[in-house]
């Protein structure tokens, strides 16, 4: 029996089964041939195309979109992974409102912008059901190199230096492979398993070694690998969670938000997930409405987003935020947490402080408020953490938090590149991590071919 | 209120807006939903001769190219003249009159090219009291196979002794029906009047291919594995029409006879741009059969309103207005000179006109300003061609400009004359005159 909504406590199976289903399914599904046919008439082929400016891995929109207009979906899907192998795990999960379609000059013109990220997962999926590879690696070149983490900045270069004629071994701490597509992205952005079967497509070019339950910093170092290999990437994205420093965050059922979604995307069964009937998320970003969302979708009665700023300072774009208020989250500005409120080691609520702006400095007001909750999750961000990159002397400069690299992916260490969350430039996006990691492929081909 | 009632050659509909000869005038069942969605009149589909009628192919008869989003812009067809019985088409085009006698009813004919044939089926035409025939010299395919059709269109001098005929066998108006097979229109035009026939209708379609099956490399439509050539209609063969009814109301040996216009008439500015070509009125085909009968309301709402607004009062208030500024290229003005403007609040930044004017024309619009995308015309590089006018996605985003006279142009450097100079006495052509040759005026 479904428990329902209004069962106290943390519990699992709070829906019907059938309803786990129907909540998780595709939140853009996919279009169908027609959908497409119209949709790809709306571009103007645009010269030096605003979308494609604003495309972090600089995909050719305009041409890909042309080439499913004129009914040539496997050459659109070519001109998409030109530039980005992962290209339909990101016509999925990337923000394209506030990338290739805010940019679009139809959303200029009329505020509608085309479809892009729909019509790229149109050709990616035609291409990627006919299982169809474009690529073919180039001779051997003799030279190895090892990537460490198998998020989407890891795979792409891992791809780009398999064509190029290396052979690559992935080495990544969890159990399998696909980084935070895997483990992070919100289920229904990527349902059925796309993580994994996108990872095969990308390694089914070849020359490409991955190995799981290997973590850096454990059962290897950087140097380690370097004896190994020419030469070493890192896509390590970002290991840990920020604290609220809210007295009583310690208490049992505060969790970080990021183990709540992994738990989440690596469950068979949705039912077995144990929710709270009233959930607190503190955080502003795409993972705090990722874990606000999916509280609701699996049955919480009362879900509500604590963020400390105003609306337009939530990292979290326009389209998101209205998608959790779509989903009855409720977002409160303004506020911070102090206290996380418990009974015998049970979190009964969150104390919060109202903030505000002043001086350009946001402050507590003194003021407070308390919302009754019985699960808490963190999501005020994650970072990067260096301790694994020990062993590797002062080699590896980190800045900002982040491993230090420069135009082309180098770190302050010979041989050595990084790209993807744990790197200071760019944001924190998918998308962001393949640019990076395809472009510190191309200069450790440089480096390694001369 | 603007008068949208029409009068062509004494016949009298409640508008100016006819179906063509073609399946939505193919039976009574058509005609009279016709009629109750508003046409003002039809030409019936073509009549053949009495006994067996023709047949036609029971696989696909249309092909088509689209625009955006599927938008029909062409339709071809490989469809004969109508295959049902003479008498019945002419028992229903009787009852149909008789029901509808404000609405104008033109029996389309084609029969063989001997006088019997014709002075056999005119009387039968005649006691249906429809308001008049059309002689279908036109059809490109099948009907011209068998010497009739456009086989008929296309040698001026059969034209004439058909037209002959018909005036002789028959009280009723005629009108031809011209096919654009043909290099200059004016010839069978010229033929038709000088055989009497009241007036000429244009276009009929244009022999054409519409598209190739790329499995089976055959034409499209495809039949069993083999296609023909069919005849082009829709918007996409409005142009060509527009041009050859300009030609023929400029004409001195036809000016001043009466035109029905066909060919691509999608709305009601269509119908009023060949009208002020000098088309007394309009019929249509492929708009009908792509949106039905309705699109006649629009037709009608628009050209009264549009009149309203222009202050013309009855439909001869505009009917061949612009007839005479249709000239020969030598008699434009080269002292007109204009400059793309480029209104930076409607632009969207697609930059289509940057590169066709880049790749195609005169690099004469910019990319960049100061690091920015941002798209103006370089006065000092535009010929002011409209390419870019044309490639824009926004209606009235660029703008072609004159320059006033005495403006400097500052691609050529010379200020602009304000008078009135042709090729006709430009230095650089061989047989340049001293005096501008005037367009010559035409006579009334
Ligand atoms: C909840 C959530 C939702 C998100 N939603 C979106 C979204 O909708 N759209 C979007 O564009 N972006 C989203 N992001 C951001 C996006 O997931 C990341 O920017 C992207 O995954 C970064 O890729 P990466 O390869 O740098 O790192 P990751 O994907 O984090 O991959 C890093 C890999 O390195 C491995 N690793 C870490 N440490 C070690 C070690 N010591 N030894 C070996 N392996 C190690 C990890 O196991 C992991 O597999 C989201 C992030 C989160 C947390
Ligand atoms: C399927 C079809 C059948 C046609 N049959 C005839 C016909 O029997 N007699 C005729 O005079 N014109 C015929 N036409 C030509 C049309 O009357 C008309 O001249 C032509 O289609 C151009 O007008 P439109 O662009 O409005 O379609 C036919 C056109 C089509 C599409
Ligand atoms: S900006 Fe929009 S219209 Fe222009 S090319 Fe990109 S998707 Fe097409
Ligand atoms: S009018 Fe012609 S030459 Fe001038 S800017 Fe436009 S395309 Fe270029
Ligand atoms: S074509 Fe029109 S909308 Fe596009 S950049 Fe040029 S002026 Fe602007």
């Amino acid at each position: 029996m479904a428990q329902g909504q209004f069962t106290d406590g943390i519990v699992a199976g709070r829906l019907a089964p059938p309803d786990y289903s129907a909540n998780f399914s595709d939140l853009h599904p996919p279009l169908d041939q027609h959908e497409a046919l119209v949709e790809s008439d709306r571009c103007y082929f645009c010269y030096d195309a605003p979308c494609m400016q604003a495309c972090p891995t600089s995909i050719d929109i305009p041409l890909f979109i042309r080439e499913i207009s004129t009914g040539n979906p496997l050459g659109a899907a070519k001109t998409i992974f030109d530039q980005n192998i992962l290209g339909g795990m990101c016509a999925r999960v990337c923000p394209t409102e506030t990338l290739c379609e805010e940019a679009c000059v139809r959303e200029t013109a009329e505020g509608k912008p085309v479809q892009i990220g729909r019509l790229q997962r149109f050709a990616t999926d035609v291409a990627m059901g006919a299982g169809r590879q474009f690529y073919q690696r180039a001779a051997d070149t003799g030279k190895s190199v090892a990537i460490v983490g198998a998020g989407p900045a890891g795979l792409a270069c891992a791809h780009r230096l398999s064509m190029l004629g290396h052979a690559v071994t992935v080495l990544d701490a969890r159990p399998k492979p696909g980084g935070l597509n895997e483990y992070g992205i919100a289920a229904y952005k990527t349902p059925n398993g796309f993580a994994q079967a996108e990872v095969d497509y990308i390694t089914g070019i070849g020359g490409i070694t991955i190995e799981n339950d290997k973590a850096l910093g454990r059962d290897f170092s950087v140097s380690g690998l370097l004896e190994e290999h020419d030469a070493v990437f890192l896509g390590m994205g970002l290991a840990g969670v920020n604290a609220l420093r809210a007295e009583g965050e310690e208490a049992h059922n505060v969790e970080n938000a990021v183990d709540f979604i992994a738990t989440l995307r690596q469950a068979s069964d949705l039912s077995g997930i144990r929710i709270g009937r009233r959930v607190v998320v503190v955080g502003g970003g795409m993972t705090a409405v990722d874990a606000a969302v999916q509280a609701r979708l699996l049955g919480a009665e009362e879900v509500t987003i604590a963020y400390r700023r105003g609306r337009e300072s939530m990292n979290a774009s326009a389209f998101e935020q209205d998608l959790a208020a779509s989903k009855g989250v409720k977002i409160r500005h303004w506020v911070q947490p102090r206290r996380v409120l418990t009974e015998g080691g049970e979190v009964t609520g969150v104390e919060l402080e109202y903030t505000s702006f002043e001086d350009g400095r946001l402050s507590g007001t003194g003021q407070t408020l308390v919302i009754e909750a019985d699960q808490v999750f963190k999501a005020i961000g994650q970072n990067f953490v260096a301790a694994p990159l020990n062993g590797s002397g002062e080699k590896i400069a980190v800045e900002g938090g982040r491993i230090a690299v420069d135009g082309e992916g180098r770190t302050t260490m010979p041989r050595v590149w990084a790209g993807g969350d744990c790197v200071g430039v760019g944001e924190d996006l998918t998308v962001s991590a393949v640019a990076q990691g395809r472009d510190a492929a191309m200069s450790i081909h440089k480096a390694l071919i001369g | 209120m603007a008068d949208i009632r029409s009068d062509f050659l004494g016949i009298k509909s409640p508008n100016p807006f006819w179906l063509a000869s073609a399946p939505p005038t193919d039976k009574a069942y058509n005609v009279v939903r016709a009629f109750q969605a508003g046409w003002g009149g039809v030409v019936w589909k073509t009549l053949g001769e009495e006994g067996p009628p023709v047949v036609n192919v029971n696989g696909p008869r249309y092909g088509a190219i689209w625009g955006a989003d599927r938008r029909l812009l062409g339709l071809n067809n490989i469809e004969l003249i109508t295959d049902r019985q003479l008498q019945v088409n002419l028992q229903e085009m009787k009852q149909v009159k008789r029901d509808w006698p404000d609405r104008a009813i033109i029996a389309s004919i084609m029969v063989p090219c001997e006088e019997h044939a014709w002075k056999a089926i005119l009387p039968l035409v005649e006691e249906t009291e429809v308001d008049g025939i059309e002689l279908n010299f036109g059809c490109p395919h099948g009907m011209s196979e068998r010497g009739m059709g456009s086989a008929v269109g296309q040698v001026p001098e059969y034209i004439e002794m058909v037209a002959r005929w018909c005036k002789q066998y028959t009280r009723m108006p005629v009108i031809v029906k011209l096919t654009p097979n043909i290099t200059d229109i004016r010839y069978p035009a010229r033929a038709a009047k000088r055989g009497g026939a009241d007036a000429v209708s244009l276009i009929n379609t244009i022999s054409s291919i519409v598209s190739v099956d790329l499995d089976d490399f055959a034409p499209q439509p495809t039949i069993d594995g083999k296609g023909s050539h069919g005849g082009y209609c829709g918007p996409a063969v409005k142009p060509i029409a527009l041009n050859m009814v300009a030609e023929i109301a400029r004409d001195p040996e036809t000016r001043g006879l009466p035109i029905s216009g066909i060919g691509g008439v999608t709305t009601w500015r269509d119908a009023a741009e060949f009208m002020a070509l000098g088309a007394g009125n309009v019929q249509v085909c492929t708009a009908a059969m792509t949106y039905g009968f309705k699109i006649v309301q629009e037709m009608i709402t628009g050209l009264s309103n549009w009149m309203d607004s222009k202050g013309h009062q009855r439909l001869e208030d505009f009917i061949g207005r612009a007839t005479p500024n249709v000239t020969d290229w030598q008699y434009l003005n080269l002292n007109y000179v204009t400059k793309a403007h480029i209104d930076q609040d409607l632009c969207i930044k697609c930059g289509r006109c940057h590169i066709a004017c880049e790749d195609t024309s005169h690099q004469a619009i910019t990319n960049m300003l100061d690091g920015v995308r941002h798209f103006e015309v370089i006065e000092e590089e535009c010929v002011g061609c409209n390419l870019c006018v044309n490639v824009c996605p926004v209606q009235d985003c660029i703008t072609m400009e004159r320059l006033a006279p005495g403006d400097l142009d500052r691609r050529t450097g010379k200020v602009v004359e304000p008078t009135y100079a042709n090729w006709t006495t430009h230095p650089n052509n061989p047989m340049h005159r001293e005096a501008p040759v005037q367009v010559p005026e035409p006579a009334e």
